[in-house]
């Protein structure tokens, strides 16, 4: 190896809070090659971004460095002057980050964002200034750069604004680039045109590429090498074609495995074997109908959200609702769980109209218990002044009809349990909780009413990948236990596969293909399915060798 | 071009919205001057003999014989041919009253509100920059001293300080001093008129007039400016585009005037129009302490004479004020901030 653009020498983090000093890095090494790519891994808390904000020297001010060199070109750049690291940062190390909404100047045209870039290192009239940051955004293919060059971040969207700030990262030509979760948060589609462009540009200029990510598949696909974090240390570092065919630390072999893939079980998500098909006692396939949803239509302002859509739901079954942001999936399930009005369309539930019943008073009616949701972001939905024990007895109380104080304890318990939830957890607020034991909250207050119909938009999806499988694995387990019936919302497709007998495809409101799990997914009709199968990252070992 | 149109369609639905609030006000006023205490066909009667007689020819002559209703519908009536009515305390139509004393009011308050701004916002930014640093307990100590003493009592200390002890400031009665010529009345602006002629003595004698209570009021208002622009500024500072602008290589002040204080400054505006409002109809004490001939001590010395017509025209009047710098404001904002414009 030549000698390395970057290279980290046994760096240490920490950051003085009110419990004391808490180490976030603590020793690793790092050496990245001029052009080479590198995947920074890791869960939450594994101190792959602090790794990232300490090299730029942008992190908060309550960290330090108490040990450990940062070698950027062979020049020490740990503890470099202010003046020193602005002539870097830009020029030389620049990063692109997550939430690109909210990384863009609100209040400020990208086009002069992108100048302000340029501007940053070079002593250039405005007209070249401008020109250059024309230049830019043509290179990151944003239609029209002329056009939407006094356009503000709100008037595009999420991928465009992250072209944009791709475009300010590489004004100045530096040689390495450091993209945080660059994609989190994007469609997958976008997702694949934002890593491709990003990849693309980096190759064609001959820049280092530092990518941190908590999805294999993306570390796999776009990098040549890939280090694993977990708790501020490195766990494994190898070529991404070893790791993912043959992980050798236990750490690794979990998050490999946890990782859904087009072939994964549930079961084989948190390592269990696959488990014999189960004896349920109805096959759904000749079950009765329970959920009847026609012609629903939906419409915000003069925009139509959901476009004519009905579907079936036989008692016991489980269907998955997938699609891009915007695609009305969202909408359509909030209909259905009677939190939102429908401008058309018939919602029958076992054979009652409840799209009937006002929605000002649904939450009176007998139907309110048999029909439960799970909300996407366990930390949200969650009162932060109630205990977890109040969050689960609320709906006891109030939906279940149980008055008895013992009653709702004796109820609480069991399905804090069935959802495995230790006692003593009942009685801390939200906060003190982690984001998979309040997911499990989440599901155990909607499953304590013993209801028929579990709506779930989209349960996982702001959890660790490792916490997802054992999330899916409860779920999964209690839909055969319990009989429930899921509508399953969901924007990651292998997600959906192993969790539904039957997949719906939605877009711009409308349903674009609809079939049994396994076919659609094997066989996609619609093209715009292909595309969407064919956004997903994989780490399929073949795959990569060939990259 | 679309922006333009959106701005007038946006000052277009703000008026009309603004009408019901401003019958409101005037509805208000109106009845809170019959409801108060005291008869003013008794204060302005020719003296403490005056008889039933006299008295109710001054009634009728006031037209406050007449029912409530009829008063009020009279009242409205001659708001919709922009007459506020007659003064009884100076004899003359409100409206002229007013129109007189406006300048005086609003110069000294405008002059006030770019001092407390001038001052304000470097403390803020200041603060902001270095927080839980002794420039901060310092802007800290002065916006809290600021807002606990009430505007007489600075405006005497200040008095005393700089005309009594140190001499500097000239005798504090009115706008210009007894002996002065006046300038030709252009703007009503006392500062602006003395520039216009060229008058550069007369301009200063004013200053000095002016300074004193403006640095009062200023004083006053700086805690609400000062404390908004630094927890403004602080938000501002930690969000995710200012680590943007580091991460590219920004000069820091470029970072903090183009990127952290453009954003910082919107609530700051908003802040400023109520702050705006407050002063020009809250400053009564302070026209009294330095004799200021503005409209707020001639409203209360109306009020304290139950003389209703100039009461109800300067309420109507600081109500429409009020209207018309929020809708300034609001406009403001849909220029600066291009996310108004596009909802």
């Amino acid at each position: 190896m030549s000698s390395p653009l970057l290279d980290i020498q046994n760096l240490h983090v920490a950051f003085s809070t009110r419990e004391g000093l808490v180490e976030a890095v603590r020793g690793i090494d790092l050496k990245l090659a001029p052009g080479g790519t590198l995947a920074v891994v890791g869960e939450s808390g594994s101190g792959k971004s602090v790794t990232a904000y300490a090299v730029t020297q942008l992190l908060d001010r309550a960290a330090r460095i108490p040990k450990g060199r940062i070698l950027f070109r062979g020049e020490d750049i740990t503890r470099a002057d202010p003046a020193r690291m602005k002539a870097l940062r830009g020029a030389a190390i620049s990063m692109v980050f997550q939430s690109p909404r909210t990384a863009l100047n609100p209040i400020r045209s990208i086009g002069l964002q992108v100048m302000d870039a340029i501007a940053a290192h070079e002593n250039l009239p405005k007209a070249v200034l401008r020109a250059r940051a024309l230049e830019l955004l043509e290179a990151v293919r944003i239609r029209d750069a002329d056009k939407r060059f006094d356009a503000y971040p709100a008037e595009l969207s999420g991928g465009m604004c992250q072209r944009v700030m791709i475009a300010m990262a590489i004004a100045c030509n530096p040689s390495l680039l450091i993209a945080d979760e660059p994609t989190t948060g994007l469609d997958v589609t976008t997702q694949k045109t934002v890593m491709d462009l990003i990849a693309g540009l980096t190759a064609e200029r001959g820049m280092a590429l530092v990518l941190i990510t908590h999805d294999l598949g993306l570390a796999a696909s776009y990098c040549r090498d890939v280090m694993v974090m977990q708790q501020g240390r490195v766990v494994e570092a190898a070529p991404a074609v070893d790791i993912f065919r043959h992980p050798s630390h236990p750490y690794t072999r979990r998050l490999v495995a946890a990782s859904p893939t087009p072939t994964s079980t549930v079961e084989e998500l948190v390592g269990e074997a696959p488990r014999a098909p189960r004896a349920t006692p109805r096959d759904p396939r000749d079950a009765r109908v329970l959920l009847d949803v026609s012609n629903i239509v939906k419409r915000f302002d003069s925009t139509l959200a959901v476009e004519d859509v009905s579907l079936t739901l036989k008692a016991g079954e489980s269907l998955g609702l997938v699609g891009e942001s915007g695609s009305g999936k969202s909408t359509l399930s909030r209909i259905v769980c009677r939190l939102a009005d429908a401008d058309g369309g018939r919602i029958m539930f076992d054979g009652v109209d409840i799209g009937a019943i006002p929605l000002r008073t649904f939450h009176d009616s007998p139907w309110r218990r048999e029909i439960q949701i799970v909300f996407q972001d366990p930390h949200e939905s969650l009162n932060p002044r109630f205990t977890a024990f109040e969050c689960i007895a609320r709906p006891v109380r109030r939906l279940a009809k149980l008055t008895d104080a013992a009653q709702v304890k004796r109820r609480v318990e069991e399905v804090a349990e069935r959802c495995g939830l230790s006692r003593d957890l009942l009685t801390r607020f939200p906060h003190q909780l982690s984001g998979g034991q309040k997911a499990r909250i989440g599901i155990a207050r909607a499953i304590a009413v013993e209801p028929r119909l579990l709506v779930l938009d989209e349960p996982t999806a702001a959890l660790d990948v490792s916490v997802q499988a054992v999330v899916l694995k409860l779920l999964d387990d209690l839909r055969h236990d319990e009989g429930l019936s899921f509508l399953f919302v969901s924007h990651d497709l292998n997600v959906v596969r192993m969790m539904c007998e039957r997949t719906i495809v939605m877009r711009h409101g409308r349903i674009v293909e609809e079939g049994e799990s396994h076919a659609l997914f094997r066989n996609p009709q619609a093209a715009y399915t292909r595309d969407l199968l064919g956004a997903i990252p994989h780490f399929e070992p073949v795959q990569t060798a060939t990259a | 071009m679309s922006t333009l149109l959106n701005i007038g369609r946006r000052v277009g639905r703000h008026l009309l919205a603004s009408l019901p609030a401003l019958f409101g006000v005037v509805l208000f006023t109106f009845l809170l001057m019959r409801v108060l205490p005291g008869d003013p066909a008794a204060f302005f009667a020719s003296g403490p003999n005056a008889g039933q007689a006299e008295m109710a020819q001054i009634r009728e002559t006031m037209g406050l014989d007449r029912p409530i209703p009829e008063q009020f519908l009279r009242y409205v009536g001659d708001l919709a041919r922009g007459n506020l009515g007659q003064s009884m305390t100076t004899g003359q139509p409100v409206m002229a009253d007013l129109a007189e004393r406006m300048p005086a009011s609003l110069e000294l308050t405008l002059f006030a509100l770019v001092l407390a701004l001038a001052l304000a916002l470097p403390l803020g930014i200041v603060a902001a920059l270095r927080p839980n640093s002794l420039i901060d307990h310092g802007v800290r100590f002065l916006c809290t001293l600021g807002v606990c003493v009430p505007t007489f009592v600075t405006g005497l200390l200040l008095i005393y300080v700089f005309y009594y002890l140190l001499g500097l400031a000239p005798d504090p009665t009115g706008r210009i001093d007894i002996f002065a010529a006046p300038p030709p009345g252009i703007t009503g602006f006392l500062l602006v008129d003395f520039l216009l002629v060229g008058d550069l003595a007369g301009w200063k004698a004013a200053f000095g007039q002016l300074i004193l209570p403006a640095c009062t009021m200023a004083l006053f208002v700086l805690a609400p400016l000062a404390r908004m622009t630094r927890a403004s500024l602080l938000a501002v500072l930690g969000s995710d585009f200012i680590r943007t602008a580091r991460s590219v290589g920004m000069s820091d002040w470029r970072v903090v005037v183009v990127y952290a204080l453009r954003n910082a400054l919107l609530p700051v505006l908003t802040i400023i129009g109520i702050v705006f409002s407050t002063m020009l109809g809250a400053n009564v004490l302070v026209e009294k302490v330095f004799s200021w001939p503005g409209i707020g001590s001639y409203a209360l010395d109306a009020l304290l004479a139950s003389d209703y017509a100039p009461v109800q025209g300067f309420v109507l009047l600081i109500a429409v004020i009020f209207v018309m710098v929020n809708l300034t404001i609001d406009v403001l904002y849909g220029i600066v901030d291009p996310r108004i414009s596009l909802k």
